[in-house]
């Protein structure tokens, strides 16, 4: 239960009272809002007393009456306007004029309720405005949640940059200070990892760029139908080069057409992603096989490894924002940490599944589902 | 002839380590490596460094506080620097740059990753001279 504060500013006491009587015992409730809202209401005879309670007391909602003895109603709500306060402010008045209307409405009074008005139409009144109030509580908890996520994000991604620089600053220092003597194979050695190093940032920065695409949403989206099996060839040839190295055999199965609704674009970075993890993974001689299929409802995408693995604990972690397994196993795979999250990212936005299930050392297994929508034939 | 201490150095970064561990042989130590918070806790199993740098964030966003806490349980005179690297930690929920949070985590010095390389013997130095006596 959260309790909104009202404040009413009327000459007139029974007025004042009337309100308070009405909206003392009142709740609002609805089912998409969690929780409920009741009221405790404050009274002002003045203007200026009115203006005191809302320095020392913020209430969420005003209740106004223009006609005062001291400043009027519309000072009361220019004071409120300038100094950007917060207050949902229902002009409650017998002198309804248009020009009063307009004036108060420019000022920001959100409201109208002409006296004599009765307990319905006050609660009515209040009724929209609490869910308003709501609503608007709602949007600045997302907001603020967006921006911690975004100021999360960067602060990894500063050290993921970071890092690697700072590794080859250090190698450079130590090859300028022939740190190592004589001893040319430790020089080797770190040109070696700068090297390493410096494929991991490019690698991070291309997965950045993708991963900018995937989270910018709209823009650029080209859905039309397409044959993931297309998909997967370009996949695979373009992985080629990279299991040949490092000796995996790609293999491809299912049916030679499996049509979805789709962008070409994020269906290449989807198989790449996996593809390219499997064999990074993999051991020496070992296969990937990527199976396409649908079952009526959903198209399923298969690629399956004979690699190292994922322990249990890791697997919920793999698709987290640059979360790389670093084990005895990894030690000389790079990678972003940023691949997985683009893959489930996009996803979801096809509002799919990706399931992973591994056997340490033995292989892993990538599921995804997306359920498209196909033309009509 | 005094025997030369023997430092612990626990970092995630194979290339930070190997830096590190040349930096401080060359100021007159032998060192022990360990590449995770869970390698690191199962050599102190085994030994007893005289002195301990750690990174902060490994496998755990506090590993660093972590492993600290279980060495002065276990080691309660050997010192321990922890070494941070400010970017990463900004955004964490724990605030290492706060004076209070730092007085709780009984580490005997925070060290910013990269600080030049007479004050880190310098401080080293004093750490070891401050155990003797």
């Amino acid at each position: 239960m959260s309790t909104l504060k009202i404040l009413v500013i009327d000459d007139e006491p029974g007025i004042r009272s009337g309100i308070s009587r009405i909206l003392r015992n009142f709740r609002v409730d609805y089912p998409f809002m969690e929780e409920a809202f009741d009221f405790v209401v404050q009274e002002a005879s003045t203007g200026e007393a009115g203006i005191e309670l809302i320095e020392t007391d913020k209430p969420d909602i005003l209740l106004l009456d223009n006609k005062l003895p001291g400043i009027q109603g519309v000072e009361v709500l220019e004071y409120i306007r300038k100094k950007q306060m917060n207050i949902i402010v229902v002009m409650i008045t017998s002198y309804a004029s248009l020009e009063l209307a307009v004036k108060a409405t420019s000022d920001g009074a959100y409201d109208f309720i002409p006296k004599p008005f009765t307990p319905q139409e006050l609660k009515s009144s209040i009724e929209n405005i609490t869910k308003r109030v709501f609503l608007k509580k709602m949007t600045n908890k997302l907001q603020e949640t967006g921006k911690q996520i975004r100021f999360q994000f960067l602060s990894v991604l500063s050290h993921e940059l970071k890092a690697p620089l700072n590794s080859i600053e250090g190698y450079l220092q130590m090859i300028r200070e022939r740190q190592a003597g004589p001893q040319l194979e430790s020089y080797d050695y770190m040109v070696d990892r700068m090297l390493e190093r410096i494929k991991g940032m490019r690698t991070l920065i291309l997965d950045l760029l993708d991963l900018t695409k995937v989270t910018s949403g709209k823009g650029t989206r080209d859905i039309r139908e397409i044959n993931l099996v297309d998909i997967a060839h370009t996949a695979i040839d373009t992985m080629r080069p990279y299991s040949i190295q490092k000796d995996v055999k790609l293999n491809l199965h299912g049916n030679d057409v499996v049509k979805v609704m789709a962008d070409n674009e994020e269906m290449e970075i989807i198989f790449n992603n996996l593809i390219s993890n499997a064999i990074k993974y993999n051991r020496e001689g070992g296969t990937v096989d990527c199976t396409i299929g649908e079952d009526g409802t959903c198209v399923e995408i298969l690629v399956e490894d004979t690699g190292i693995g994922i322990n249990p604990e890791d697997l919920n972690k793999i698709f987290d924002d640059f979360v790389r397994i670093k084990s005895e196993k990894t030690r000389n795979i790079t990678g972003s940490g940023l691949g997985l999250a683009i893959v489930k990212k996009l996803i979801d936005t096809y509002k799919g599944t990706i399931e992973v299930t591994s056997q340490p050392d033995i292989g892993s297994k990538f599921k995804v589902k997306l359920p498209i929508e196909k033309p009509c034939s | 002839m005094t025997t030369k201490k023997t430092i612990l150095i626990v970092d995630d970064d194979q290339d930070y380590l190997y830096q590190l561990k040349a930096r401080v042989e060359s100021f007159g130590f032998q060192t022990l490596l360990a590449e995770s918070q869970k390698e690191a806790e199962e050599l102190i199993l085994k030994t007893k460094p005289d002195l301990a740098i750690l990174d902060l964030m490994m496998e755990n966003e506090d590993s660093g506080f972590i492993l600290c806490y279980k060495m002065k349980k276990k080691y309660p005179e050997v010192p321990i620097i922890i070494a941070t690297g400010v970017a990463a930690e900004t955004g964490i929920s724990f605030d290492i740059n706060d004076e209070n949070n730092r007085k709780w985590i009984k580490a005997d010095l925070f060290l910013e990753k990269g600080i030049r390389k007479e004050k880190l013997k310098e401080e080293i130095d004093n750490l070891l001279i401050k155990m003797n006596s």
